[in-house]
């Protein structure tokens, strides 16, 4: 029985998966709808796998997954066309233009060609891609690629975005334009979840946060809230999250 | 230990490289393989001993004072390896040019980088005659029991072969990267090695359809006509073939003509060679403005979305440019039949069935790893909101689109002169590619599109799937052109390869 609230952006319910030792071990998150929710850890606490199973591109071995309200184990389509999902290694095409590559995405999703137009020109202009537009991505430089991959995330107005270390070697200009799209999608009612290792911007972006560690949720909040739950009320969030995961690590 | 920087040191450390690469290629990357592998070689020979065995015996006899017939085939054999090699070389010439694993740390280290060219360039030469010697060893050996000791030089021939192919390409490299500069030599040079591979022997069939009407060289060069315009026996012309058939003089001359060249493109260009790679280090690839012809989105459902995605990336790809270039290349041949034979019927028309059966099967084969496996942005394509099954399909019909596109125009002409023929072939070409494709599917990994010339390493059983389920579906298509019962049996045959190989594969699609 579908247990899973609607208003749920993203709901996961003892979602477990092992490769040769248990990768998320019985996951419970809950995202709200219109929130940025950063996805906090140590290397291999199982937060990549944890949202590649969200987008489609793993399967669980146990647990559910839904997508405002769809399940995505069993309705995997729908889900994915409410859904966008960008990795930390931005991959696009090399022989295709970021026009002709957001084109090719808009295809895919099935977006109204006129309509599709107008958001791709929106977001290369956004992203300060348009002197290159029209120019095959081969040259590009990495964040000229993952400012392509996100635009073409963005293409089908998705409700929910994944972002798996979306920032990681972008320099800080376009580390901004990134940020700054993806804060604009909040405003306008989208939902982001995202994983990064740059606390600063979780502390600076995410409305709440999720540590994950060993496969598993350890703590979730407000960054005030982590705060007390880490027991040390004026610390940073560095501090909070080494202590939070430091004593998962104890208690482990 | 020799001495870090002294050229023995520089050669153990090339010669391990290109050991560990061979093998890993071999293996496919799964060291465990190793006696499997081992074992498959050794069957490999024996196979390969029996096959010379059936071709060349008979000719042990040949004495080095042969006629001018027997020096023109054992010439024209030579010089058929001698352009295989100097495309393989080029090829290796290109990617040491363009390769960057290591480059970085050998131009900034202190060694003298003339040294290490000079090294990585006999590095080359050396794997170019190795893998000619592989080649050729079974027939050579076959040459030595039934003829004796002196088809010994024949090796020794091999080598100068090798030699001369490895320093011509380096030369010819480098006049490429001086004439037409380091960003359009990675494309030329691999379209030239296409070439060069496929000239002479496209040359000596287009010279026997011309002369005899048939596709078969060695008509043409066992041809009175060629034979009455070639020089004396006596010409130092034959001096290769002389020294492959035990002539030591003729050996020395050859064997020493081709190390000299190859040490004098090595003395020449080693030096250079660092600002070459320098200087294609430094090629963006950035720049290509691309023109449209229409300005506004396109109207797609998400399959045709696919299916144009792919023909536009099969449209870009330099390298497949190159790597089809040869299987095109040699289609010209049929083509210069067609074209004679037209309008009016032909029996060797059924020649050409199987030719253009085997062609569709081998690029329908590289298509579809291209399209399959060569998924540059995988994740994307499985977050699409459409089922699976639709983006496979539509990469196949992109594969079966492209192949058709090919073939068509020979299928069409072939209609004109002979419509069974022409039957046959449509439905081979179809069935070759069909197969083709579906065992790139069934072994289908993820790979970038650019790692398209090792696709061969990935899974040796879909490599020979592929390569045999074409040449016994041409047999088939031939053989039913010819109104041979005998097709059922290829047929049957190319069946269980296929069935053997979805047997065998990772994913039953």
């Amino acid at each position: 029985m579908n247990q899973h609230s609607p208003l749920a952006a993203l709901e996961i319910r003892a979602l477990t998966k092992r490769f040769d030792r248990p990768a998320v071990d019985g996951l419970d998150l809950t995202v709200r709808s219109g929130e940025f929710y950063c996805l906090l850890g140590p290397n291999g606490a199982g937060k990549t796998t944890t949202l590649r199973m969200v987008a489609g591109l793993l399967l669980p071995d146990a647990g559910s997954i839904a997508v405002f309200g769809i399940d995505a184990l069993t309705d995997a389509v729908e889900a994915k066309r409410i859904m966008a999902w960008v990795s930390d290694e931005p991959m696009i095409y090399d022989k295709l233009t970021p026009f002709e590559y957001l084109e090719f995405v808009a295809g895919l999703w099935g977006i109204e060609p006129s309509l599709a137009e107008s958001r791709a020109n929106d977001l290369i202009g956004w992203l300060g891609l348009s002197p290159h537009a029209h120019e095959r991505c081969e040259g590009f430089s990495k964040g000229m690629r993952q400012k392509v991959a996100l635009a073409g995330a963005l293409v089908h107005d998705p409700r929910l975005i994944i972002l798996d270390e979306p920032l990681t070697g972008l320099d800080a200009g376009s580390a901004r334009q990134v940020k700054n799209v993806l804060r604009e999608r909040v405003a306008a009612g989208g939902t982001v979840i995202m994983t990064t290792h740059i606390l600063e911007v979780a502390e600076r972006m995410a409305d709440r946060i999720g540590v994950i560690a060993g496969g598993r949720l350890i703590a979730q909040g407000t960054l005030d809230e982590l705060r007390m739950k880490a027991g040390k009320g004026h610390s940073s969030l560095e501090d909070t999250f080494l202590t939070l995961v430091a004593e998962q690590a104890q208690a482990a | 230990m020799s001495h870090p920087t002294s050229l023995t040191f520089l050669a153990h450390h090339e010669f391990r490289l290109a050991w560990r690469d061979w093998w890993s290629m071999l293996t496919a990357g799964k060291p465990h393989r190793a006696r499997v592998v081992a074992g498959a070689m050794l069957a490999f020979t024996l196979f390969m001993h029996l096959v010379a065995f059936s071709i060349v015996a008979k000719f042990a006899a040949i004495e080095p004072d042969a006629d001018r017939g027997t020096l023109v085939i054992i010439t024209g054999c030579a010089l058929l390896a001698w352009s295989l090699m100097m495309s393989q070389a080029m090829e290796s010439v290109t990617r040491a040019f363009y390769a960057r694993s290591d480059l970085d740390l050998i131009l900034s280290s202190p060694v003298a980088s003339r040294r290490v060219f000079a090294v990585r360039i006999a590095t080359m030469a050396t794997s170019t005659v190795l893998m000619a010697v592989l080649l050729a060893a079974p027939f050579i050996n076959i040459l030595i029991w039934r003829g004796g000791a002196r088809w010994l030089s024949a090796y020794g021939v091999v080598v100068a072969v090798g030699a001369l192919a490895a320093g011509l390409s380096v030369a010819l490299t480098v006049a490429l990267f001086r004439t037409i500069g380091p960003k359009r030599t990675r494309l030329a040079a691999q379209i030239v090695a296409a070439i060069v591979g496929a000239t002479f022997v496209i040359g000596l069939q287009v010279a026997a359809i011309l002369s005899y009407g048939t596709l078969s060289y060695f008509t043409f060069l066992k041809s009175d006509l060629l034979v009455s315009f070639v020089p004396a026996v006596e010409s130092v012309v034959w001096w290769p073939a002389r020294a492959m058939l035990g002539d030591l003089t003729a050996l020395a001359a050859v064997l020493s003509a081709g190390i000299l060249l190859l040490g004098l493109a090595i003395a020449t260009f080693s030096a250079r060679f660092g600002d070459h790679a320098v200087a294609a280090a430094g090629v963006s690839d950035s720049g290509v403005m691309q023109r449209r012809w229409q300005s506004g989105f396109r109207r797609a459902s998400p399959r045709s979305a696919m299916r144009r995605k792919e023909w536009t990336l099969l449209r870009r790809d330099p390298w497949l440019a190159s790597q089809t270039l040869m299987q095109l290349l040699y289609l010209l041949p049929p083509a210069l039949m067609l074209w004679r034979a037209f309008g009016g019927h032909n029996d060797d028309m059924v020649l050409l069935v199987p030719v253009l059966v085997m062609a569709a099967g081998q690029l329908a084969g590289g298509l579809a790893w291209l399209a399959i496996s060569g998924e540059d942005a995988p994740d994307l394509v499985a977050t699409a909101p459409v089922p699976a099954h639709w983006i496979v399909r539509a990469k196949m019909e992109a594969v079966t689109g492209s192949v058709a596109l090919v073939f068509a125009p020979f299928v069409v002409a072939m209609a004109w002169a002979s419509p069974r023929d022409a039957l046959m072939a449509a439905a081979g070409i179809g069935i070759s590619a069909t197969s083709a494709t579906l065992v790139q599917l069934w072994f289908r990994t993820q790979a970038r599109r650019k790692h398209f010339r090792r696709r061969q390493t990935s899974s040796r059983v879909a490599t020979f799937a592929e390569a045999f389920s074409s040449i016994a579906w041409a047999a088939t298509a031939g053989l039913a052109a010819a109104g041979r019962w005998q097709a059922a049996i290829t047929a049957a045959i190319a069946l269980g390869i296929l069935l053997g190989a979805r047997a065998m594969s990772p994913k039953k699609a």
